[in-house]
C-alpha cells in the first residue's frame, strides 16, 4: 500500500494536470510543515515542476520559531537544578548563549523525551522538579494539555511555548511583498484543528489552501489543487488529505487545548509577536507554569543574529542559498542561525542537498 | 516534529493502546482520540498518542481522488477547454 503513493504513473499524470493549469507569471506557493518540505526535497518534487512554480516552507518548522526567551528560560531552569525536559530536536537551539545540550555537557539534567507523558512519568518517579518545554503546534498541543488535565503531580510544570499554524498564515499574507499566491496547510496540524480555520484566510487574502498529505503523490496532487484554483480564479480551501483529515478535525483534542490553554499573542522567533498565535496556560493550571514557579524572567533574547537571513527564509521571502552564511559559516555541525538546527528547517535540509533542491 | 506514523493497533487496556508501528510494538494513549478503539483498528500516532483513527479503505479512497481529478482533467484536454 505504501507504495502506491509514489508510483510514478499517476505523478507523471499530476505533474501534467499542473502543467495544464501554472499560469505564465511565476507563482508562490508556501507550506509551513518541516515534513512537507522533507518529502518535497526528498523526493526532488521541485525538478518535475515546471520552473514557473516556487515552493518554499514558510514558518512551519517549530525549532526554528521557538523564541530565544523560552529556550533561555529552559537554560536558566536547568542551571537552577531542575531536570528539564525537551523534545531531541530542541536540544542543540541555540539560546542567547546557550543550548540545553551546552548545560547537558556542564553536568545539568537535562533530558531528552519522546513525549509529554514520558515528562510526567519522570515528575513521578522523584522528588525533584521536572519541567518539559512545550513546543510545536496544534499537533503537539493536545498532548501537553492531555497530561495537565489528568492533574500531574505538584513538581511537574511546562514552559508553554505551543503556537497556532492559521495566524501565521495569516501574518505571512500582511508582510509587504510577500507575492503568496497559495498555501499548502500542514496535514497532522489539520488533522487536530479540521480545514475550517483556513477559510477565513482564503477568503481575505484570495488564496487558494489545500491541506497536504505527506507521501509524493499527495504534495503533486495538493499543488494541482492549489494551480487549479490560482488560474480558475476560485481561492477555496480543500482537503487533499482525506485518509487523515476530517473537514472538523479532532474534537477531543481541540476540546483539551480549549480547556487548558487560551489563545494568546505569541513570540515567534526571527519574526516577532503575532497577535493571537500562541498557547497560555489558563489560571486553573498556572501552578504548571514553570515561568511563574521559577519567577524566570528572561529577557528578550537576541532573536536576529546579525547577517542571519531565518527572518526571511522563515517567512518564505528568501531561499537558504541567498543567506551569506549558508553552508560556510552556518552548517548543520555549526548552525547560527535556527533554520539550521532543525531537521525540519529549510537551511537544514537544502545543506543536505547541496543548497540545490530542484535536482 | 509533525510526523505521525500510522499503526495497527493489537490491544486496548483503559485508554491505552499497543500498536504495531511497522514491527516494533509501542504504546499509544487514546485521550486525545475522539472515537473508540478496537483490535484491528489503525491509528495515526504522534509523540505518543493517538490523532486519528484511519479506515484502512480510506488510503484506496485517496487514490481514487487522485485519479479522478486525472481523468477530468483529460476529458477537458479532449475537449479542448485547456
Amino acid at each position: 500500500m505504501k507504495f502506491k503513493f509514489k508510483d510514478k504513473e499517476r505523478a507523471r499524470q499530476l505533474v501534467g494536470v499542473i502543467e495544464d493549469y501554472v499560469p505564465d507569471r511565476g507563482i508562490k506557493i508556501v507550506h509551513v510543515c518541516g515534513t512537507h518540505e522533507v518529502t518535497i526535497t526528498n523526493n526532488g518534487l521541485r525538478s518535475l515542476l515546471p520552473q514557473e512554480i516556487d515552493i518554499r516552507e514558510g514558518p512551519g518548522c517549530p525549532v526554528c520559531v521557538t523564541p530565544t526567551r523560552d529556550l533561555d528560560a529552559a537554560v536558566k531552569i536547568a542551571r537552577e537544578g531542575a531536570i528539564v525536559t525537551a523534545f531531541g530536536d530542541m536540544m542543540n537551539v541555540p539560546g542567547t548563549d546557550y543550548s540545553l545540550n551546552d548545560l547537558k555537557s556542564e553536568g545539568a539534567d537535562v533530558r531528552l523525551v519522546y513525549s509529554a507523558s514520558d515528562a510526567v512519568e519522570i515528575a513521578r518517579s522523584t522528588q525533584e522538579e521536572v519541567v518539559f518545554l512545550g513546543v510545536g503546534f496544534e499537533t503537539t498541543a493536545p498532548m501537553t494539555a492531555a497530561v495537565l488535565a489528568e492533574d500531574p503531580p505538584d513538581n511537574f510544570s511546562i514552559i508553554p511555548s505551543n503556537k497556532l499554524i492559521p495566524p501565521a498564515m495569516a501574518s505571512l499574507m500582511e508582510l509587504p511583498k510577500n507575492n503568496v499566491d497559495g498555501f499548502i496547510a500542514p496535514g497532522h496540524v489539520s488533522t487536530i484543528i479540521g480545514c475550517q480555520p483556513y477559510e477565513p484566510i482564503a477568503e481575505k487574502y484570495e488564496v487558494p489552501i489545500v491541506v497536504g498529505g505527506f507521501e509524493p503523490l499527495d504534495i503533486l496532487y495538493s499543488i494541482a489543487l492549489i494551480v487549479k484554483g490560482i488560474s480558475t480564479g476560485s481561492p477555496t480551501v480543500e482537503n487533499g488529505y482525506p485518509r487523515a483529515v476530517n473537514y472538523g478535525g479532532n474534537p477531543r483534542s481541540q476540546k483539551l487545548i480549549e480547556d487548558v490553554f487560551e489563545v494568546d499573542s505569541g513570540l515567534w522567533r526571527g519574526i516577532g509577536r503575532i497577535p493571537a498565535s500562541g498557547l497560555a496556560l489558563r489560571d486553573e493550571y498556572k501552578s504548571h507554569d514553570a515561568l511563574v514557579k521559577f519567577d524566570v524572567d528572561p529577557e528578550e533574547g537576541e532573536d536576529v543574529l546579525p547577517n542571519c537571513l531565518c527572518p526571511q527564509v522563515l517567512t518564505a521571502r528568501a531561499t537558504p542559498d541567498q543567506c551569506g552564511l549558508f553552508g560556510e559559516a552556518c552548517t548543520p555541525d555549526h548552525p547560527y542561525g535556527p533554520c539550521m538546527v532543525g531537521e525540519e528547517a529549510m537551511c537544514n535540509i537544502w545543506f543536505k542537498y547541496g543548497g540545490r533542491p530542484q535536482l | 516534529m509533525c510526523l505521525a506514523i500510522p499503526g495497527e493497533v493489537l490491544s486496548v487496556e483503559e485508554g491505552l493502546a499497543m500498536v504495531d508501528v511497522g514491527g516494533v510494538e509501542q504504546e499509544a494513549r487514546l485521550d486525545t482520540l475522539t472515537e473508540e478503539v478496537k483490535e484491528g483498528d489503525y491509528l495515526l500516532i504522534h509523540t505518543g498518542f493517538a490523532i486519528q483513527k484511519l479506515p484502512p479503505e480510506e488510503a484506496e479512497e485517496t487514490l481514487k481522488v487522485f485519479d479522478e481529478l486525472i481523468e477530468e482533467n483529460m476529458k477537458l484536454e479532449e475537449e479542448g477547454e485547456i
